[in-house]
């Protein structure tokens, strides 16, 4: 992790590249597996990706992707099974009404919607996995860096 | 409103005397100033206390949760349809039975001077299902382009947006006075006051105002009713009623859902629909 450099100021050498971080919360059962799937396939995907472990994309609670922001994500990634796979049946058609909503709330509080992303990736998708955070870490370093946290905690407006 | 105010003590009285209930919340100019506030008249005598005007603004249902307003025995309460709407949400949400109230409804032309933004949008000026009903109805339609204001404020760019909201909730100083006065923010513990972990800072800083105010919004999801009360006793002017409306719009726009119009119905995010719900967006 000591490889990844943080947000280049404007002192920095011109060599200095954003490497975005983006925090992914993936369901034990889909995402997970398939990242794993990912991981013993030998399928390389950027690194810029935290994993948090959760039982099932139900469980993720909107406080999760705004504390994220808050301490310095860039990027915030909910991934889980498709619609049918859940394992507790209903979890992820609940989050599929739940997050989007919450991203349109971000939109309207003038957070780019595309800073918070969603996608479902089975436990036999590896391939997949390792495409999306391909994607979506292409995504966040063309989005650049996520600055509205980190200037209000140095006051800074 | 004279007589109205008349036939409510009337009705009151009777409930009291005979017992029914143990309280009548409502309203009266009971305030420091003679200004309208609550009302809890628990004795026959106290009815002289309540009073009806165009000035009945408040949400009085916020009382109902309160451990020390349960304690009274039965709830006599009166409503305006909107406040009408916030009892359905309290019902659907398992917090009050139906039959451990008696509703008073009263019919609205819409409250304030000048009149309440919401009460140009109003659809329930005759309060649904009330034991007793005061006022003759009221045949008002509502005007088009209840979220006018949501589609005016998007028509900001995203960094025109977020400077907007940093200004206005830099100023937010966690009275949490928009809670309070919710009826549908009846948690015991509110998350606010969670501190392991401590999802939400405390101090009156823009970070914890922002998670504040974004999370208070999206709690109420679905849920809200669009009483007003928030932002007008947010001391510091903050616009939340514009977030509720956003989260209304995006309601009734992804899930087809009005809150409050029945006890009967589910909260969109307590229910799933495969034939609504889609995959737009999702990689």
């Amino acid at each position: 992790m000591e490889a990844i450099q943080t947000t280049s100021t404007a002192d920095d050498d011109e060599q200095t590249t954003f490497e975005p971080r983006i925090v992914a919360f993936l369901c034990n059962w889909c995402s997970y597996a398939g990242a794993d799937l990912a991981g013993t396939s030998r399928l390389g995907y950027p690194p810029n990706i935290r994993i948090v472990k959760l039982p099932c994309t139900g469980r993720v609670d909107p406080l999760f992707i705004l504390k994220a922001f808050e301490r310095g994500a860039d990027m915030v990634l909910v991934s889980g099974c498709h619609p049918g796979d859940c394992h507790y049946t209903s979890g992820n058609y609940h989050a599929r009404r739940k997050l989007p909503t919450f991203r349109s709330l971000l939109e309207f509080m003038g957070i780019d919607p595309r800073r918070f992303q969603m996608s479902w990736v089975s436990a036999a998708q590896g391939g997949k996995w390792s495409q999306v955070v391909a994607d979506i870490t292409a995504l966040a370093t063309e989005l650049g860096p996520f600055e509205y946290f980190e200037r209000i905690r140095d006051n800074r407006n | 409103m004279q007589d109205l105010t008349q036939l409510l003590r009337e009705t009151a009285e009777d409930l009291l005397k005979r017992k029914a209930v143990g309280v009548v919340i409502g309203y009266g100019h009971t305030g420091s100033r003679g200004d309208m506030t609550a009302v809890f008249a628990r004795t026959p005598q106290q009815v002289s206390q309540l009073a009806l005007d165009g000035e009945c603004y408040r949400n009085l249902a916020v009382y109902l949760n309160k451990p020390e307003v349960r304690k009274l025995g039965r709830c006599a309460i009166v409503v305006k349809g909107c406040d009408r709407r916030a009892i359905n949400v309290l019902i659907r949400e398992n917090q009050i039975a139906r039959e451990d109230l008696h509703i008073i409804g009263i019919t609205c032309e819409g409250v304030g001077d000048p009149k309440m933004q919401k009460c140009r949008f109003c659809t329930v000026h005759n309060p649904p299902d009330c034991d007793t009903v005061l006022g003759d109805p009221v045949d008002i339609e509502p005007e088009e382009g209840e979220f006018a204001a949501v589609e005016a404020f998007e028509t900001k760019d995203i960094d025109a947006r977020w400077n907007f909201w940093k200004e206005k909730l830099k100023d937010c100083i966690r009275c949490y006075a928009c809670r309070q006065v919710c009826p549908l923010c009846y948690c015991k513990q509110c998350v606010v006051e969670k501190n392991i972990p401590q999802w939400v800072e405390t101090s009156s800083h823009l970070r914890g105002n922002v998670m504040w105010n974004v999370m208070r919004a999206f709690h109420l999801t679905g849920r809200c009713i669009g009483c007003g009360e928030c932002e007008r006793v947010c001391p510091v002017g903050i616009p939340l009623g514009l977030l509720n409306q956003k989260l209304i719009q995006q309601v009734k726009d992804k899930f087809e859902f009005t809150s409050g119009m029945s006890a009967d119905e589910k909260g969109p995010f307590s229910t799933f629909d495969l034939g609504l719900d889609t995959d737009d967006g999702i990689l």
